[in-house]
This record gives C-alpha cells, structure tokens and sequence, in this order.
C-alpha cells in the first residue's frame, strides 16, 4: 500500500513533465497539422543547454530554465524559417522525412560534439535530495520539475485563452486562410507556434537534467512517450496534452513497478495503438 | 476607391479570369453576378490578397495592392466576408467577433464595433455566448458578416451571403446588406440571387466564364436578354 501510494505519487509528478514535453508538440501541430520528428531532439538540445551552462558557469541547474528556453524558442523559430516553411509547399510526405531529417541531423551533430557519454550534474539545489511525506517519499527533482511544469503550462493556457496572441494562434490553428481575413500575420503565428513548442519543451529539458542522465540519442526515448501523450490527449490540445501527460506517467510508472520495467514502453505503445484504434481524435481533440 | 484594371487570375498556370476590369466608389454597392464557376470568387479572393493577378492592376485609394499580402490589405480597410462563412466553430460568437477587430487596438473603437454588430443582428447578441459552430447556416452567416464589420472596414466584400440559406433568410440577409448600404458602407457584393442583387445595387458587372460580359447600373442590366434570359429564365 505504501508502495503503491509513493509510485502514485511519483508517477504522477513524472507525468507533470512528460505533459510538458508533449505541450510543445502539440502547439505545433495543432496550429500547422504538422507532427514534428524532431521534438526528442530539441529536448535533447534543451538538456544539453542546461548541462553546459550549469556546468561551464558553475551555476545552479535552475537558473539555466530561461536559457534553455530562449535557446529552444530560436531552435524552434530557425526550424520553422530555414525549413518547415519550404516544406509546406511539399507534398505531405516532404513535411514527414523533413522533420525526420531534422532529427537525424540535430541527434547527430550532438553526437559530433559531444560523443555518445551519459552525462549527468551532480550538484543543485534540488539534485539528489527527497524528503518524506508521511509513507511517501517526495524527490526534490521531480517536485521541482511538477511544480514548474505545472506554472509552464498554467502560463501557456492562460496566454492562448485570455490573450490577443492566443487568440490570433487558435484562429491560425483553426482555419488559416480566415484567419488571414481578419488581418492577422499566419505566417508569424506558424513561426511563433514552433518558437513557443521549442520553448516548454526547451524548459522541459532543462528540468529533466535535474534527474536524468543526457545522451545524444536520449530524444527518441521522450520522443515516442510525447507522441503517445499527444495522440491521447488529443492532438492540438492544450488541457488534453496535461491530462494525457498524468495518465503517460501512471501508466509507465505502475506498470514498471508492478509488472516489470521491460513492460512499460510496450504499455506505452499499447495506449497509443488503443488510443489509435478505439477514438482516434484522442480525450480532448476537435 | 477601389480600381481593378485588366486583371488576369491564374490558378496553376492556367488564366481563370481574363482581362476583367472593374471599379467601385465610395458609398457605392457594387454587385458581380455571374452562374457557378464564373470567377467571382477568384475575384473577390484576388482583391482580398490570397491570390495575385498575374497582368493588370489593382488599385485601392490610389494606391497599388496587386501585389499586397492578405494582412495589409485588411490593414488598408478591406475586409472579405468569404463563401461559406469560415467562422470559427470552436470559438464564440463574441470569440468569433473580437477575432474580427484583430486589426484594432483601440478598445473603445473595439466595442462601439461591437455594439454595431449587436443592433445589426440582434440574435447574435443572444448568442454571444454560445460556439460559432452552434449556430445556424443564417446565423452563421451573419456572424461572418458581422466578423467583416467588425475592423470599420472602408470596403466590404461579401461573398455569396446568401449561399445555402433557406428564402426566409435570405431575405433577411439581403435586407441586412440593404441597411448597411443605407448607412453609407460601401459593398462589394458576389451573388447568385442575381435579381435580388441587381436591383439594391448601385452598378452591376455580369461575369462569365472569367469574363466582364456586361456592366452598367442595376437597372439597366436587368434589361439585358442575356440577364433576363440566363439568369431571371424570362
């Protein structure tokens, strides 16, 4: 009991950031219905940002959150400019081996430039530190991470329902050509939507090297639970991708602990493919 | 105010209007009838900066927006109202409308507009609160002309208002054009009521096949055998 109560707990905090890295994706496509490959790789990008900074300028790991996300909102914005933009003009499969190739290029060139080590910080003010909540033990790191992620996509939510701007990306998202109509710049909308994903998930990365190890290829591993998250949740959809995170973090967590850890991607891949099956639209999808 | 000179509309490399020229003054509602595939729309989307002429010119308060993307050109005072609405679904009828007013910062500006579009169409200020996508095909259809109103536009472009609405309504809806002409917008109208639209028009063009076939004042056009006999089956 008292085991089920600390994975609960455990799982759900860890399912506060697979919500924040499925947050970006789901921006992305659901402004431009284009599904990023890459984003495993800007996450990536994000980790080693807060790696090196924390490291080189020997400061704490959660200082490097806006670094991390200025530099994953111009990863984001220079993808959408040097790439996607021309992409678009493609056939539907251009856009898919696009941001395929982004992906194999960016995972790649961390490869050249960092070698294929696991890197990991060792000091920070929340870095291998938990405390005890009655039976359940609370990480530091995780709850760093859930409160954070928590505020990332509070701020998101608020910005498209209550601002100018996210009205201007939900009519972008919603029908381009009338949105255009009114005056606004869909052009920009489309690249700020990659600039904002490029950002959470930026920041996703920079709270994820507080417990986790980075490696070139870590992308693939966060990319794949991001695309089950979205799909569950419903692609395009902001409370869909929080909710669905929570859910991605119960069902890895659980099932690890309780059925073994070799289970829990194939229970991953089973909630896309019932997901895919059963309501393709997803819990929250329009 | 808004000059169109000789244009021609390519889509893919292939002229869908040819040579087509056409002119609307302040004040002035202007009507373009024509059978289905005429080139209305290509028209009015040309204007409205989604597509370009690929010769000839168009000029809006002397000045050149051939080339202009969409978003100046509402910037200059030109809203299109499109066929089938495009009203945002998800989104409130106020959503829908505020949407409208993108283009402008002042909030006061913002909500006499508002005011306006309400007095207009009372049943939207009943609905303000309820899903574009709710709504009927004739409420729809003036929550998408409302949504044109909605940025004081010095031209308005609508597009077939009254497109798959049932008589009642598009009664309704012309009448609600007829009001705005009345107080002084000018309109730039594309209809297949060609009767109806002929006659509250100030000036008339006849298109077919992606040609100016007639033009002249609303009266005179609905004498012409090719109207009459084409469109009115008289």
């Amino acid at each position: 009991m008292e085991m089920l109560l600390s994975t609960l707990v455990s799982a759900l905090l860890m399912g506060m950031l697979f919500a924040l890295v499925a947050l970006g994706l789901a921006i992305i496509f659901g402004v431009m219905n284009i599904v990023n490959f890459a984003h495993g790789e800007f996450l990536m990008v994000g980790m080693y940002t807060a790696f090196l900074t924390a490291t080189i300028f020997s400061i704490e790991p959660l200082l490097t959150l806006p670094i991390a996300a200025m530099v994953g909102f111009l990863l984001g914005i220079a993808s959408y400019y040097m790439l996607v933009r021309y992409l678009l003009k493609g056939p539907m499969i251009a856009q898919l081996l696009g941001t395929f190739g982004l992906m194999i290029f960016l995972r790649y060139l961390a490869m050249c430039i960092f070698g294929p080590d696991y890197k990991t910080l060792e000091h920070g003010l929340l870095i291998g530190k938990s405390i005890m909540w009655g039976p359940v033990v609370l990480s530091y790191p995780r709850l760093g991470t859930a409160v954070l992620s928590m505020l990332g996509f509070g701020i998101i939510y608020w910005m498209m329902d209550y601002t100018r701007l996210g009205k201007a990306l939900k009519a972008t998202a919603l029908d381009v050509e009338a949105a255009g109509y009114m005056g606004i710049d869909t052009e920009k909308m489309r690249g700020l939507a990659w600039g904002l994903g490029g950002a959470t998930v930026g920041i996703a990365g920079a709270l994820l090297i507080n417990f986790y190890y980075v490696f070139p290829t870590i992308g693939i591993l966060f990319c794949m639970i991001a695309f089950a998250t979205v799909a569950l949740g419903g692609f395009g959809s902001i409370k869909g991708a929080f909710i669905a995170g929570l859910i991605m973090g119960m069902i890895i967590d659980l099932g690890g602990t309780y059925l073994g850890p070799q289970y829990k991607f194939a229970l991953i891949y089973l909630t896309f493919f019932l997901v895919v099956v059963i309501r393709p639209k997803g819990l929250f999808g329009w | 105010m808004l000059k169109v000179e000789k244009i021609e509309v390519r889509y893919s490399g292939v002229p869908v209007i040819h040579d087509v020229s056409f002119h609307v003054n302040g004040g002035e509602l202007v009507s373009i009838v024509g059978a289905n595939g005429s080139g209305k729309t290509t028209l009015l989307k040309t204007v409205a900066g989604t597509l370009h002429p690929a010769k000839g010119s168009i000029e809006f308060e002397d000045e050149d927006i051939s080339t202009s993307s969409t978003v100046n050109i509402v910037r200059k005072g030109i809203t299109y109202v499109p066929e089938e609405r495009r009203i945002f679904g998800p989104l409130s009828v106020e959503e829908n409308l505020k949407l409208g007013a993108y283009i402008v910062d002042d909030r006061e500006e913002i909500e006499k507009n508002l005011d306006y579009v309400y007095s207009l169409f009372p049943i939207l200020k009943a609905r303000q609160k309820q899903l574009g996508e709710t709504l009927s095909g004739g409420e729809q259809q003036m929550l998408a002309t409302g949504r044109g109103l909605m940025s004081s536009p010095k031209l308005l472009m609508l597009d077939e208002p009254s497109l798959g609405l049932m008589p009642k309504l598009v009664d309704e809806m012309l009448e609600a054009v007829a009001t705005l002409k009345e107080e002084g917008k000018t309109i730039l109208l594309v209809e297949q009521k060609v009767r109806e639209a002929l006659e509250m028009a100030d000036r008339g063009y006849v298109l077919q096949t992606g040609r100016t076939i007639y033009k002249g004042t609303g009266e005179e056009l609905l004498e012409t055998d090719i109207v009459k006999k084409a469109f009115l089956g008289l």
